[in-house]
């Protein structure tokens, strides 16, 4: 009965997990066309981002084919997501603490990845031990490295984020009650899981044996001779869904809103071709009914921005 | 002295002033305005100005808000704000910057990277209000709960503490023009997040919902310029009479014969150059009728209304004058049936009108535009014209103004300009996209009513100072003319301005100027000694 319930909790937060990636992803991505707005250096201009140039530097750039290299985009957006490229160069301070927090996460997600393949080898009736075959003994070990680093750096860096916005006072006084909770949340969960396993599952088999249920859809009853699940692995298990759930409803969704502010505003130089995509866009942006106030628009809410584009201020003598 | 505690639930507590402005707190300029007696003491505002306007922000004003008369007059400002906030959060009022908004309303993660690129909130000696986390805060608050989330039990405990009251709306309103919109904070930010774009859609909810707006770039900039024809107030027959005038100065220098084309139909390229050059700077336009006549380009200027201002200050605080302004230049480029149109020597109107109006203009208004720096390195490095670097022969350091550079990318063709015709060119540090503003920028060059000019030149433009000391640190010497290319009409206004504040041309011969009358002063057929040696 009780794993069956933390069967049911792990689907149903891994659900509310992607639910609510994609419900943001959609809606970030269904507004309208904005202005455009890029920041140099732009990644993908091809021989130019070393040094921030764009396609205008072209004489009759109009005339000529764009050229944009993935090579490029992937050299700033690796290293940015895998090592805060950014924090590091602009805030070193604060990368000490927030490099292990993040690289932490990454890790605990390899974790995942690892436990997954082992609770697949485990009900395919292959060993993950010490003992086993050689993909069982390397599942074994790396899943014991990957598995201690991940929660060790996750909560080294959620406890210095949290001592720096408790006790620094200009980043104190940014932070609010719920971003306290959020990384006090992190230290509970990572510091329970941290325990659970360095006390009752210390080679994560007891984990990859609860995967290999998730993975085969077992809900039957535990066997008395199995240990699994010890409370404390429960406990984590809980934890662990729970804020699985809860990060991207908050503004820690920033994981993947953080490509749309990339590609679809920092990097976004597309031009406006006479009879292309962005153009027919703006055609229909512009016949949006404009409602500001002031006496140089008097937006009715029946004009549209044309309208207001095309009176001037002709208005003003009235 | 200590620093200052300021927290964001302040903005909304009446006090006399949010914050001060204390010339020792500021940071220390290098050699040889390290004395403190190089900044003047910061002047506090008239009498006259504390009673009649609302200044509780800091020292300065820059949108001067008349005080409410009574605590209606207060209330209905207020519950405009409110309207204006929740119109700016809809796809039909706001459409131009919704998403980038929205996005940076949602994910800052308050880590402070970017107040270390901030220009302003260094020079002032870290004045927690000019952080730029500070305004997006407030504004971020603002969202929450009035927009977002309309209140609810986890609504404080989950975005924070904040009271909308008239404190906080002045306030809000004059701590948007305490940024220069130049993004280098956006630049910094991991996630993403831009406090410029904030900065500037705060603007823009005051301009276009209360009529709320610096009146430099309001009623004296653009309204002045749909009306007549440019801020400057110039007139199509003053245009051209000027223009005369500059045709004949640059000929009797030069030894050529200089004529401006007007209204030419048919012409590969019309040129729009800020018309504060005609006035301010007038062998500007001088020097690009010089290289364009003797490139042998096909070229035109417009004396239609509007056109002969290539200005857009719309681009700083409001999208509809934004519009109305890069329409009329689009129609007439049409009319005129020119193949392109060239920027002038002009950051934000090659931003307004190249990059930001690109998704205003469609159909047969979408009229290519190009940078005049792209134009002027395909004339030199043609060989169209001849130089001779040899008159270029005195230090020359280049000032990259952000609306061309990190905002463009227009980076290099004036570097390659500069390393073929001045032998003695050095880069400031940091350059190119990484650049400092000049603490001009969005309008505040053009702004100095009450003790705004002081401001600039003690705080925003300090950065910029320290750049350009830095470039000539070991040629000081008053014997040494040194000169800062400075390829833009705003950011020229601001270095005039700093120059004449710290006498940089007086006590250390560093004189500023465009890229062109560099070019025009190296041309080999062109009579020597094109740059004239004094402050203008």
């Amino acid at each position: 009965m009780a794993v069956s319930i933390l069967l049911v909790m792990v689907y149903a937060s891994v659900a509310v997990f992607l639910a609510a990636i994609v419900y943001r992803a959609v809606k970030i991505a269904r507004l309208p066309i904005h202005l455009r707005w890029e920041l140099y250096p732009v990644a993908h201009e091809k021989g130019r981002a070393s040094y921030g140039g764009s396609y205008l530097e072209e004489p009759d750039w109009w005339t000529k084919p764009r050229e944009s290299s993935l090579i490029g985009e992937l050299k700033v957006m690796i290293p940015e997501i895998l090592f805060l490229a950014g924090v590091w160069e602009h805030n070193r301070k604060h990368w000490f603490r927030s490099f292990p927090f993040h690289f932490g996460l990454y890790v605990l997600a390899g974790l995942i990845v690892l436990l997954l393949i082992g609770g697949i080898t485990t009900a395919a009736g292959a060993s993950v031990s010490a003992d086993g075959n050689l993909m069982g003994k390397a599942l074994y070990h790396l899943t014991y490295l990957i598995g201690y680093a991940g929660l060790g750096l996750g909560l080294v860096g959620s406890l210095a984020l949290l001592a720096r916005r408790a006790f620094d006072e200009d980043y104190r006084e940014y932070t609010k009650k719920a971003d306290f909770f959020n990384l006090g949340f992190f230290v509970v969960t990572l510091a329970v899981a941290l325990a659970a396993h360095a006390l009752a599952d210390p080679d994560f088999s007891g984990l990859r044996a609860f995967f290999a249920r998730l993975i085969t859809f077992d809900f039957s009853p535990i066997e008395a001779t199995v240990t699994f699940p010890t409370a404390l692995t429960a406990v984590e298990i809980i934890l662990a869904s729970l804020l699985l759930a809860y990060i991207p409803l908050t503004h820690m969704s920033h994981f993947f809103t953080k490509w749309f502010m990339y590609h679809d505003i920092r990097w976004s130089d597309e031009p406006n071709i006479a009879g292309g995509k962005i153009e027919r866009q703006i055609t229909a942006v512009l016949q949006y009914p404009v409602s500001w106030s002031a006496s140089h628009i008097r937006g009715d809410g029946k004009k549209n921005w044309v309208d207001v584009a095309t009176s001037g201020v002709e208005e003003d003598k009235e | 002295m200590t620093k200052q505690r300021i927290t964001i639930e302040d903005i909304s507590k009446p006090s006399p002033k949010l914050a001060e402005l204390r010339k020792e707190d500021f940071k220390p300029l290098p050699p040889p305005l390290d004395r403190p007696d190089a900044t003047p003491d910061f002047p506090p505002l008239s009498e006259k100005a504390e009673e009649q306007y609302e200044t509780s922000l800091d020292d300065t004003l820059a949108v001067s808000i008349p005080k409410p008369k009574n605590k209606q007059e207060e209330d209905e400002l207020v519950a405009k704000f409110l309207s204006g906030l929740q119109k700016l959060f809809t796809k039909e009022n706001n459409w131009t910057f919704l998403q980038p908004l929205l996005l940076s309303m949602e994910h800052c993660a308050t880590c402070h990277t970017c107040s270390d690129s901030c220009h302003i909130y260094e020079a002032s000696g870290r004045n927690p209000i000019y952080r730029p986390a500070y305004r997006s805060e407030v504004f971020r608050r603002l969202y929450k709960k009035y927009v977002k989330s309309k209140g609810g039990l986890l609504q404080a405990w989950r975005d924070g503490e904040i009271e909308l009251n008239w404190t906080t709306v002045a306030r809000l309103a004059e701590l948007a023009y305490r940024c220069n919109l130049c993004r280098r904070c956006a630049q910094t930010c991991p996630i993403g997040v831009d406090n410029g774009l904030i900065g500037h859609e705060i603007r823009k909810l005051f301009s276009q919902e209360l009529g709320i707006a610096a009146k430099e770039l309001h009623e004296h900039g653009s309204v002045l310029q749909l009306k007549v024809g440019s801020s400057t107030g110039m007139n199509a027959v003053v245009v051209k009479d000027n223009v005369e005038f500059i045709d004949e100065d640059v000929s009797e220098k030069t030894g050529m014969t200089i004529t401006t084309p007007w209204d030419k139909e048919g012409a590969d390229i019309l040129l729009l150059h800020n018309a504060g050059e005609i006035l301010s700077w007038p062998m500007n336009p001088g020097a690009f009728a010089v290289i364009f006549e003797s490139a042998g380009l096909s070229w035109t200027m417009s004396s239609e209304l509007v056109a002969y201002d290539g200005i857009n200050y719309g681009l700083w605080y409001d999208d509809a004058q934004f519009a109305r302004v890069a329409l009329k230049h689009a129609e007439i480029a049409k009319k005129l049936k020119v193949k392109k149109i060239v920027l002038g020597e002009c950051g934000h109107a090659h931003k307004a009108l190249t990059v930001i109006a690109d998704r205003v203009l469609t159909g047969d208004l979408n009229i290519p535009r190009e940078s005049c720096m792209v134009t002027l390195e395909e004339i030199i490095s043609s060989g169209r014209i001849k130089v001779d670097p040899e008159r270029n022969d005195f230090p020359v350091t280049l000032h990259d103004p952000c609306n061309l550079v990190r905002l463009m990318g227009i980076v290099e063709p004036q570097r390659r300009i500069l390393r073929k015709i001045a032998p003695r060119f050095r880069e400031m540090e940091p350059h190119g996209v990484h650049n400092y503003c000049c603490g001009g920028g969005s309008g505040f060059a053009i702004m100095s009513g009450h003790n705004f000019a002081d401001w600039r030149n003690q705080i925003s433009g300090r950065k910029k100072l320290e750049q350009i000391l830095n470039a000539f640190k070991d040629e000081l010497d008053p014997s040494i003319k040194k000169f800062v290319c400075t390829p833009c009409s705003n950011c020229k206004g601001q270095l005039r301005d700093l120059f004449n504040y710290y006498d940089l041309w007086e006590k250390h011969s560093i004189l500023y100027d465009g890229l062109v009358e560099l070019i025009v002063n190296c041309m080999s057929d062109v009579e020597p000694g094109f740059i004239e040696w004094e402050m203008h």
